[in-house]
């Protein structure tokens, strides 16, 4: 690669990491070049703790009321967070990306592993932010070596991940050795062409001497990064080591991080494999349970289901690699195939690295378009992530233009001779390479999401309404993540009253509501639905991945806890706690800890109301969420829907199908509002889901701009009746 | 390959073998700070002391840990960023860590335990 041309500079001082934090952030305004380094008080520090707290706080100052995705005063923040770059336990590398979203226009949240997080912040950064579109292709690079930013113009005739993110590393390294001490940020052509761009955030691989691509996936981050004219973010830092994050107690570190090494040595065989097959473990458990969504949502099981079982990947997945996205990952999920050779695209012929398949890419990119062939999933993961496409939006996407074509609402005049049928491989593969290329526009229309296609298939090809509604697998903007909520009352909540959308980060309650019947009442799923959601958020704030807490557990956990309790995990919970206090020198409580997350939680609640959603309208759920829509959906599950339907107080008897598909949408429809209805009380928001102002105190987040927001939209006939 | 054999039956649990490394490589005589581990079992000592088995060269995420010349598992201190999954998974639990120390620590085979372990519990092998 040739030389960069350089645009502009910046030198800032070296600071020290102390407990976890910087203590400053870094903001780039990249209209005009022009830097700023921002302190972090102690109020931000015990109000929003870090990673996507922070990246909330920096955004609602950055933002106004009327901002749109893509106006140049929206950001994207890069946030670690004060636990963020600790290599003594596992999944430790977590960075979270803040925006307002294409997709739901509103804040959105979205993480990725990969050395991003750690080297930033050990740079001397807690936080990224970016505002300002450029004139012109840009590559930013932040030197942490030499303490300072720099802003390239971008050589890169085409944006795709994978090209500029090894030309990248390739740049910037002084040697082999050095190329581990770099993290690039990309996403690729898709991400322009479409509103479900991804971010890949990369680290290099040192045995199999190429980058890794992690993806905050979801939410268009990498829509909002290519409309600001963002080629790549790059930082370089060497001599990362056990102390860099400069812990108050390191011993403590050390000790609860050998501890779960141990545990998974000791256990992961038996439990999930995550070191052998990484998430697609849960493709046949989920097919077992009828929870794998087929053909958009319509079942939970397929005949064909064997074909992407786990196995399957455990022989395509080179074994005996240390997998983890950041040092210390024991956990060794970062599955990979190795020399897969592309078969088809602009890459064709090429041997490559594949990241994943991630489960929910086996389900998105396989069953739910009905595509049961390993080998076609890993393309479309491969050509996703170099599009800088999310896999999860482009497979439930993918999923419901396959049942509109089959339902006989486009056709190969609308796709431009794309016969888009569940299955049909080479024309969903050739559809993708459309959204990547730009040049097409049925492939432009697919890609702005299932909420907008719905609209446009209505008003443009004469598609009924009522029936894309029905269909449309989204809410608030976002499709649907890979699991088939319909039997779950409590996971209706864990999808659709969420924050952002149907993600599940939030919660995941099938298990605990369905299988388990662990939460008889609404009071019930409402606590876990209070729980869990702050539980999750909390590694969100502190640079901590999700899986080392319940993926794997302590061989005692189902022993000496029961229900609930077991389902928290409560050994780890305790590491948690230790790694905090560890860090920060602070001596939080595991009850402290929700409260750290239940702040974020109302803040973001608030903002999304600020930006004129947030609101109960917003909590929107499709009737496929919540049980059968056609009647080839309750013939799959006769029996068990005639039982739901008995449970119920209905008598199935003498009714046809539709009817009882009707009477069965309406007795769940109830169902839904006395959920929402519980969950907004628990919560401590009104009836509209609006944080009150006594929730707002008890947090202590009642900034006065917070308060303004809220006060605008309370109303004396939202309030409980006491 | 050259390694520490250890033949527990034979130990008297005199610990003068952990105070002779700790004293060797980080000059005190700390038990704690010691390449060999000797505790008391249900029937009799047990010696934990690096078999050179080479699990921890795979689970190392930096390459920080290689084999020499004579086939000993040693770490590379400058590629070593302390996250201990190779004392995590070690078979033998023989991969150490201390408080105030950054970094794990192995038996290289030095043998100079063995020189001064009075039941010859302890003897430098050559496969």
């Amino acid at each position: 690669m040739d030389k960069m041309r350089l645009l502009a500079r910046w030198e800032y001082k070296p600071v020290n990491i102390y407990r976890g934090y910087a203590g400053r952030t870094l903001y780039v305004n990249i209209s005009n070049f022009s830097f700023e380094e921002r302190p972090v008080s102690e109020d931000m520090k015990e109000k929003f703790i870090g990673g996507r707290g922070f990246g909330l706080k920096l955004l609602w100052d950055a933002v106004k009321d009327t901002t749109k995705w893509n106006d140049p005063e929206n950001e994207i923040v890069i946030s670690g967070g004060p636990l963020c770059g600790i290599t003594q336990y596992p999944g430790s590398g977590k960075c979270y990306t803040v925006f307002i979203s294409p997709l739901t226009e509103q804040t959105y949240d979205s993480n990725a592993g990969g050395y991003f997080g750690p080297l930033l912040k050990f740079s001397g950064w807690d936080a990224l932010e970016i505002q300002g579109k450029a004139d012109r292709d840009i590559v930013v690079f932040i030197d942490g070596d030499n303490n300072r930013v720099e802003i390239y113009e971008s050589p890169f005739e085409e944006v795709n991940a994978v090209t500029v993110t090894e030309a990248l590393h390739e740049y910037f390294a002084e040697d082999e050795e050095d190329k581990r001490n770099i993290s690039v940020v990309s996403t690729g052509k898709g991400a322009e062409n479409s509103y479900w761009g991804c971010l890949n955030m990369s680290f290099y691989d040192l045995r199999r001497k190429t980058p890794r691509l992690k993806q905050a996936g979801r939410g268009g981050g990498g829509t909002v990064f290519r409309d600001k004219k963002l080629a790549a973010i790059v930082v370089k830092k060497r001599g990362i080591g056990p102390s860099s994050n400069n812990p108050a107690d390191l011993t403590t570190l050390q000790r609860v991080g050998l501890k779960l090494h141990k545990e998974i040595r000791d256990l992961d065989d038996q439990q999930n494999k995550m070191r052998k097959v990484g998430t697609p473990h849960l493709n046949e458990i989920m097919n077992e349970y009828h929870l794998l969504p087929v053909h958009n949502y319509k079942f939970g099981q397929h005949k064909d289901a064997s074909k992407i079982h786990s196995k399957v990947f455990e022989r395509i997945f080179t074994q005996g690699i240390p997998d983890g996205c950041w040092y210390g990952c024991s956990m060794a999920c970062a599955k990979a195939a190795d020399k897969f050779e592309l078969k088809t695209g602009p890459l064709k012929g090429r041997k490559v690295t594949v990241d994943g398949p991630e489960y929910e890419t086996c389900a998105g990119l396989g069953s739910n378009i009905g595509v049961f062939d390993p080998e076609w999933i890993i393309e479309a993961n491969f050509y996703a992530d170099h599009y800088g496409l999310d896999t999860i939006s482009l497979g439930t996407g993918i999923a419901f233009v396959c049942e509109c074509y089959e339902l006989g609402f486009l056709n190969k005049e609308i796709t431009n001779g794309l016969e888009l049928k569940f299955g049909a491989k080479d024309d969903i593969m050739e559809l993708i390479h459309r959204m990547g290329r730009g040049d097409d526009e049925f492939a432009r229309i697919v890609g702005l999401g299932i909420h907008r296609m719905k609209k446009i298939f209505a008003e443009k090809y004469g598609a009924p309404s009522d029936v894309l509604e029905n269909i449309g697998m989204e809410g608030q903007g976002l499709e649907v993540s890979e699991y088939v909520p319909k039997e779950s009352v409590a996971q209706w909540g864990g999808y659709f009253l969420t924050l952002k959308g149907p993600q599940h980060d939030e919660a995941w309650l099938i298990f605990m509501d369905r299988v388990n019947k662990q939460l008889p009442t609404f009071e019930d799923k409402a606590e876990a639905l209070h729980y869990f959601p702050n539980f999750r958020l909390w590694f969100s704030l502190v640079g901590l991945c999700k899986l080392p807490w319940n993926d794997i557990e302590p061989a005692d956990n189902a022993i000496k806890y029961k229900g609930i309790e077991a389902a928290k995990v409560p050994e780890h919970v305790q590491n948690y706690v230790d790694l905090f206090n560890a860090v920060t020198g602070k001596k939080i409580t595991k009850e402290e800890l929700i409260i750290q997350s239940e702040r974020v939680y109302n803040f973001q609640r608030v903002f999304q109301l600020r930006l004129g959603r947030g609101t109960r309208k917003d909590h929107n759920i499709p009737l496929r969420a919540i049980g059968p829509v056609f009647p080839d959906e309750w013939e799959a599950r006769s029996d068990y829907y005639d039982n739901e339907l008995k449970a119920a107080g209905i008598d199935p008897e003498n009714l046809s199908t539709e009817e009882k598909i009707k009477k069965l949408q309406n007795y769940r429809l109830s169902q839904w509002e006395q959920l929402v209805d519980a969950v907004y009380r628990r919560r401590g928001w009104n009836k509209n889901g609006i944080p009150t102002i006594e929730t707002l105190r008890r947090l202590g987040i009642d900034y006065p701009e917070v308060v303004e927001v809220v006060k605008r939209h309370l109303k004396p006939e939202d309030e409980w009746e006491s | 390959m050259k390694r520490l054999a250890a033949y527990s039956e034979r130990c008297v649990g005199c610990e003068s073998c952990m105070l002779t490394c700790s004293k060797t490589w980080f000059k005190e005589e700390d038990k704690e700070l010691s390449r060999i581990r000797v505790t008391q079992g249900d029937s009799g000592y047990v010696i934990n002391v690096c078999n050179q088995c080479g699990v921890c060269i795979d689970t190392c995420p930096t390459l920080a840990i290689g084999r020499d010349a004579q086939g000993v598992v040693r770490i590379d201190e400058s590629k070593c960023v302390g996250c201990l999954m190779c004392a995590g998974f070690c078979p033998t639990e023989s991969m150490f860590t201390a408080d105030n120390k950054e970094k794990p620590f192995k038996c290289i085979a030095c043998g100079i335990c063995s020189k001064i372990c009075p039941p010859e519990a302890l003897v430098l092998e050559q496969d």
